[in-house]
């Protein structure tokens, strides 16, 4: 075994499912747990309800034991319930547990954290053996952490950061476990409205079409809707855009709101402030398009077309209608 | 109701990042409220003033937070708690740690935050501290009303929306869309300088530098490759658009 009296770590990474479907960074995650030193087992943790196609297609990327809990009380994210599941499964003393940086993930790690009085890094982009590198100040900066000592450790990753785990030649064992905890609940799921349902999700969106306040009215976000619509991608927006109420703030792209690190981010009508340069800067491909050629978005725009928003986007949207078509 | 707001102080996010000798350099740096606990502070104080009972704005870090929590008195706030001491690292752990060993021994109906801190960014820290204490919680939400004992929220979960009735006391971070946070004004900025501001250490919570010995610690810092300008395109907009059009289309891959 490599790393000499270091104790070998059991990784236990939990699944999550939006929409029927296993999302990417459950594969990201499956992958991160192969980047570290010293991994002696990788265990998934799916939890749900109807999860049997779900388990079967897991069980695929599973190295070791998938573990499932299928229950109708699992339906919805509770942190309550999560916590004493995933509790029940994991070998406590020496767990190392995996999550996406996600809506539940944020919320489920610190959970996991605090019940099992471990470190955790959170937003990891790249795993070097044991050491881990995350942004901060939404990506101003980036610091190399690492836990301190050999025991329990929570990471939360970044979607779109670390390549997916791809398909084993063979099946994972299936092991499924039940609910055992029975205690009142003290968050109840009264009501959930999919807005983002059918949509792709902004933080693992491949490309990103954003708006700012040169898109001028929630009516000029539709023909970037279009646009995103074509290129398979979702929809973003600065803070100028949401402060002036022309969408919603799940939307904001920034050091306030979220940071996005697509394959390609097209910028409409955004001059770049500081504080959303900070979520987007990471972008592979950054393509601007303003009035103002002094728009500082131009100083890190791969590619920028100065003119009106209204002229162009319907143009892009046509043509690369027909182009991906064919 | 007892509020209890979870408040860190952080740069100002139109500042720009520079290292010096490998550290972050804060000179001349503006420090703010953390935005998004502004929106806790904000949130207490309109609760507050709804149901009646005191809001207590809480940090944990070096003494120049004093400023962030005055801020947050000249708001509305009516009592400061800093707890700085040298000895507390810059850890989620131990910082979750020193708030619910303080907490723990105040009588909290309602405890805020924001959602996460806009320099680290770990988003740890308010749930953290909410499990150590054994409350419910619910993250970044964009409303809350409250009646009695129980809070109805709903909560932002990447563009969806979800109603959750939660049983107090419970803590809530804020998402951005929850309320729109009130400037200090002239009266409450001299009021805030008579209000009761506490300042304490480990000793003083009883615990030792033992008890919350960080669990990860910081290995380096480096700034982003610094992007270059690039292309602007040329020739009238229609030949500009078809111009990008194939140059999207080469990136995606088609």
């Amino acid at each position: 075994m490599l790393g000499g009296t270091k104790m070998s770590k059991i990784c236990y990474v939990i699944a999550e499912v939006r929409e029927q479907k296993l999302r990417q960074v459950t594969f990201e995650a499956i992958q991160a747990a192969r980047l570290l030193n010293n991994v002696e087992q990788i265990h998934t943790i799916l939890l749900g309800h109807q999860l049997t196609e779900l388990a079967a297609e897991l069980s695929h990327y599973t190295p070791d034991t998938l573990y499932v809990i299928d229950d109708a009380s699992l339906t919805h994210y509770s942190a309550d319930l999560y916590r004493e599941a995933i509790l029940s499964i994991i070998d406590q003393a020496n767990a190392t547990i995996i999550v996406g940086h996600t809506a539940i993930g944020r919320d489920l790690a610190p959970v996991l954290s605090a019940a099992l009085h471990a470190g955790q890094i959170s937003d990891v982009i790249a795993i070097e053996g044991d050491t881990f590198t995350r942004p901060i100040y939404a990506g101003k900066a980036f610091e190399q952490k690492q836990f301190t000592a050999d025991e329990t450790a929570i990471i939360s990753i970044r979607p779109n950061n670390i390549p997916p785990a791809s398909a084993l030649p063979s099946q994972g064992n299936i092991e499924a476990r039940t609910l055992t905890q029975s205690a009142a609940l003290r968050v109840m799921v009264k009501d959930i409205v999919r807005k983002a349902s059918g949509k792709v999700d902004l933080a693992e969106a491949k490309v990103v079409v954003s708006g700012g306040r040169g898109v001028k009215s929630a009516d000029g976000f539709k023909i970037l809707e279009e646009l995103a619509e074509v290129l398979g991608g979702a929809v973003g927006a600065s803070r100028g855009a949401c402060d002036a109420g022309y969408c919603d703030y799940a939307l904001q792209i920034g050091q306030t709101g979220k940071v996005v690190t697509p394959m390609l981010y097209i910028a409409c009508g955004i001059s770049g402030a500081i504080q959303h340069l900070a979520g987007m800067s990471q972008s592979k491909v950054i393509i601007a398009i303003n009035k103002d050629p002094d728009a500082p978005i131009f100083k890190l725009a791969d590619y920028g077309i100065v003119g009106d928003l209204f002229d162009v986007v319907p143009i892009l949207t046509e043509e690369l209608k027909a182009t991906i078509q064919n | 109701m007892n509020i209890y707001v979870l408040v860190k102080q952080t740069f100002d996010t139109e500042e720009k990042i520079v290292l010096r000798d490998g550290l972050i350099d804060d000179q001349g740096v503006k420090y703010v409220i953390n935005p998004y606990d502004e929106y806790a502070v904000e949130e207490a104080l309109l609760q507050r003033d709804q149901h009646g009972g005191q809001v207590f704005v809480i940090a944990v870090g070096p003494s120049r937070m004093q400023d962030a929590l005055r801020t947050a008195l000249a708001m509305g706030a009516d009592e400061a708690i800093l707890i700085h001491d040298e000895q507390i690292p810059q850890d989620e752990y131990s910082i979750a740690k020193v708030l619910a060993s303080y907490l723990s021994k105040q009588s909290v109906d309602l405890l805020l935050g924001g959602n996460f801190s806009v320099d680290s960014g770990g988003g740890q820290v308010a749930i953290r501290t909410a499990q150590l204490l054994g409350i419910a919680h619910a993250s970044s939400i964009t409303s809350l009303a409250i009646s009695g004992s129980q809070a109805t929220v709903v909560r932002d979960a990447e563009g969806d929306s979800e109603t959750l009735d939660v049983s107090l006391p419970a803590l809530f971070t804020a998402q951005q869309g929850l309320n729109e946070p009130r400037y200090p004004s002239l009266p409450g900025i001299m009021k805030a300088k008579k209000k009761p501001f506490t300042e304490l250490s480990l000793a003083d919570l009883g615990l030792s530098v033992a008890d919350i010995s960080p669990k990860t610690k910081q290995i380096s810092l480096h700034l982003p490759p610094k992007r270059q300008a690039g292309q602007i395109l040329s020739g009238d907009t229609r030949e500009q658009s078809l111009k990008l059009a194939s140059i999207i289309a080469n990136v995606r891959g088609n």
